[in-house]
């Protein structure tokens, strides 16, 4: 297996070259993908390397280049769509729902759409408004959807080229603030990501459950606490949906309390699924309440605001304090 | 053919059928244009010093931003996009105001009733359903108003422009919808965006008149889109007008547009520039209007480097007209958290 040192960008841009190399029914659309590849330069050189039928410019319309995704996968293509930004999505949201979604179900399994929607999303870069949102909820609430997001370069590799090769649709969710954070990575075939959770950091006193761009803070959070004497353990989804209850539901049994961290607002959002479906589980291990660590339940604010809105190191340490040490 | 007036020398265009404006409707049309030019590098310069989070800069597309404002009366409204922030300032906003969101400070920094100019839309051609629903609201409520809605080349080719413009012409809305054609939206050019012969021909099909003006002679743009307001004041119903102009500039500050455009296709345009062939035209100085240009710059730049601390409780404040249990719970944490992090720093020292 190679290595190399790659951003999470690169790392993406790897897994579509590979994808494309390996299997020519995968296509590559949307808004400045082609000669400028991508405003996040995710699509850099694909057009140049494979020709513009297998990867190019559309008009400007985002139902439009779902639309014709859901088309082109009904014609034995894998499409592969890039959203610009996470609020830039919202006029492809009813091809989403009514069809990418309902496809599978609507024809009993006969039309299967073996497509990738790509949206960078989720803040913390000092954008301005619509260009930050964190709009995993409105997907995951969704039947028919799979939706995952990966918190470092290897995983987004791993989880992009298994998102291609996915006989469903997959919602993948490029956390944009980390797409120039770099490591070594694995190339080539990996174990199943899809519907896995990792465990990032070992940890006995609490668990700290986060995905995509919340899990650097966790990561964080643990380091710090370590050295106020408290172990954590930090575990990351990778895949919302498919949801892994075996692995969070072992993790938090193994510690007795836990913290989820998100940058969504908490309101009806995937943290509160999260809290749900492990107390339903693991009520007799839990020494606490879960508690979660979530943006405020507002529209994102302007740049100048961002770092009172999104959870950080404090805030997460401060839901740990809370767990109940001690009777009082 | 665009309407043009004044050709790229400056020299009157013969037999167009249109009388030129005035001199002083000129006049005033080119001070207004060369602060605009200041206000558009100056914004550009601040944005290199990290006084603005980024700026898509008109430079270049003045003409349009300037005269799309100018034709309007005061009881009209205006839609502008993230690109409009010259047509919101021409229209009266405080520039400072009209920066906000660039800034970073809020999403919109100016009160849009006091000069009736929407919040920059950034969601493209969001803006202009909305520029229908006010005309046609002032129609029912017997208000002589007209609406001018701004839009690029690129935000054609999205659902609510054709939502629009189908409402418009049902309703028989006075609506001006301006195009701003500058041939790119970010990497891509005109021709990937559209099949059709002009963007003015996209009217056709929803039964309004589409006019194309060349994009950088304000001359034309006052007499062609002055016509579209009176006409659409008088109950003509709403027009579309495609201004061909050119982005100068990358999209952004943040965009490299050598990876998608040579640079002699932009040495190209700078012989139309919309400034020197006005004053070529009025065989004017234009030192005699930097005065005023520079006093903008200045506000702009006392405005833009002072800092605005952020008031948390701002964050709570508007998000619905009360504020929920919830959100009052959440503005106290966060009131909460910020004296305890004081007084670690207290305890610090
Ligand atoms: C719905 C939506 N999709 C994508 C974007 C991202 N985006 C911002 S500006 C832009 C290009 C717009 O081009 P055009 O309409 O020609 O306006 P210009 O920037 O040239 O003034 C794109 C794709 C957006 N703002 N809104
Ligand atoms: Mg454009």
């Amino acid at each position: 297996m190679t290595h190399e040192k790659l951003s999470m960008a690169q790392a993406l841009n790897r897994a579509l070259r590979d994808a494309m190399t390996d299997d020519p029914s995968v296509v590559v659309f949307g808004e400045d993908v082609g000669p400028l590849g991508g405003v996040f330069r995710v699509t850099d050189g694909l057009t140049a390397q494979f020709g513009e039928d297998r990867c190019f410019d559309t008009p400007l319309a985002e139902s439009g280049i779902v639309g014709v995704a859901v088309g082109m996968a009904m014609n034995g293509l894998r499409p592969v769509v890039e959203m610009q930004f996470d609020a830039f999505a919202y006029p492809a949201f009813e091809q989403i729902v009514s069809h990418v979604a309902k496809m599978r179900n609507r024809t009993r399994g006969r039309v299967a759409l073996p497509m990738v929607i790509r949206i960078p999303y989720a803040g913390g870069i000092g954008g301005v408004e619509h260009h930050c949102d964190s709009s995993e909820a409105y997907y995951a609430h969704t039947p028919g959807l799979h939706v995952v997001t990966p918190s470092t370069p290897t995983d987004a590799y791993a989880l992009l080229r298994e998102s291609i090769a996915s006989p469903d649709p997959v919602v993948f969710l490029e956390p944009k603030k980390l797409y120039w954070s770099k490591e070594e990575v694995e190339l080539g075939t990996r174990p199943p990501a899809i519907g896995r959770a990792v465990v990032r950091r070992e940890g006995t006193d609490a668990t700290l459950i986060a995905y995509g761009p919340s899990v650097p803070i966790a990561l964080e959070a643990a380091e710090v606490a370590d050295r106020e004497g408290r172990s954590l353990q930090v575990v990351d989804l990778r895949s919302i949906v498919p949801f892994d209850d075996e692995t969070v539901c072992a993790a938090v049994r193994s510690t007795g309390r836990a913290v989820v961290v998100a940058e969504a607002a908490g309101f009806a959002s995937v943290s509160s699924e999260i809290v749900a479906r492990v107390t339903e589980r693991c009520f007799h291990s839990l020494a606490a309440p879960i508690r979660r660590v979530t943006g405020f339940d507002i529209p994102y604010p302007p740049p100048k605001y961002e770092h009172l809105h999104l959870p950080g190191v404090d805030r997460v340490l401060d839901a740990v304090d809370d767990l109940q040490w001690e009777d009082s | 053919m665009p309407v043009t007036l004044i050709d790229a020398d400056g020299h009157p265009v013969p037999e167009t059928g249109r009388a030129l404006p005035d001199e002083a409707t000129l006049r005033r049309a080119l001070a207004s244009l060369i602060t605009a030019r200041r206000l558009n590098d100056q914004a550009y310069a601040l944005v290199r010093q990290g006084r603005l989070a980024v700026y898509p800069s008109s430079h270049g597309q003045e003409a349009c931003q300037v005269v799309a404002a100018q034709v309007l009366a005061d009881g009209d409204w205006l839609f502008p996009t993230y690109r409009d922030t010259v047509a919101v300032v021409e229209r009266g906003v405080d520039p400072v105001e009209a920066l906000t969101l660039l800034k970073g400070d809020w999403h919109c920094g100016w009160d849009p009733y006091e000069h009736r100019v929407a919040p920059h839309a950034t969601p493209l051609a969001t803006q202009l359903p909305h520029a229908v629903g006010v005309a046609h609201a002032a129609r029912l409520r017997g208000e002589p108003t007209v609406v001018m809605a701004l839009c690029g080349d690129g935000g054609t080719s999205e659902g609510d422009f054709h939502e629009a413009l189908n409402f418009a012409a049902v309703l028989r809305a006075p609506v001006v919808f301006l195009i701003q054609n500058n041939e790119y939206a970010i990497s891509v050019p005109l021709a990937r965006q559209t099949a059709a012969p002009s963007l003015a021909h996209k009217g056709v099909g929803y039964g309004i008149p589409g006019e194309r003006v060349d994009g950088n002679d304000a001359a034309a743009l006052l007499s062609v889109l002055g016509e579209a307001v009176e006409r659409a004041r008088a109950g003509g119903g709403p027009q579309l007008v495609e201004a061909h102009t050119y982005r100068m500039q990358a999209h952004t500050n943040a965009d490299d547009a050598t990876r998608y455009r040579a640079d002699a296709d932009v040495e190209a345009w700078v012989a139309r520039d919309p400034i020197a062939r006005l004053s070529a035209y009025l065989r004017v100085d234009e030192t005699a209007y930097r005065e005023q240009a520079e006093r903008v710059a200045e506000h702009v730049r006392d405005g833009l480097n002072r800092d605005v601390e952020p008031d948390p409780a701002q964050l709570f404040a508007h998000v619905y007209a009360t504020e929920t249990p919830q959100l009052r719970e959440q503005a106290a944490q966060l009131t909460d958290e910020l004296d305890r992090s004081l007084d670690d720093e207290g305890a610090l020292r």
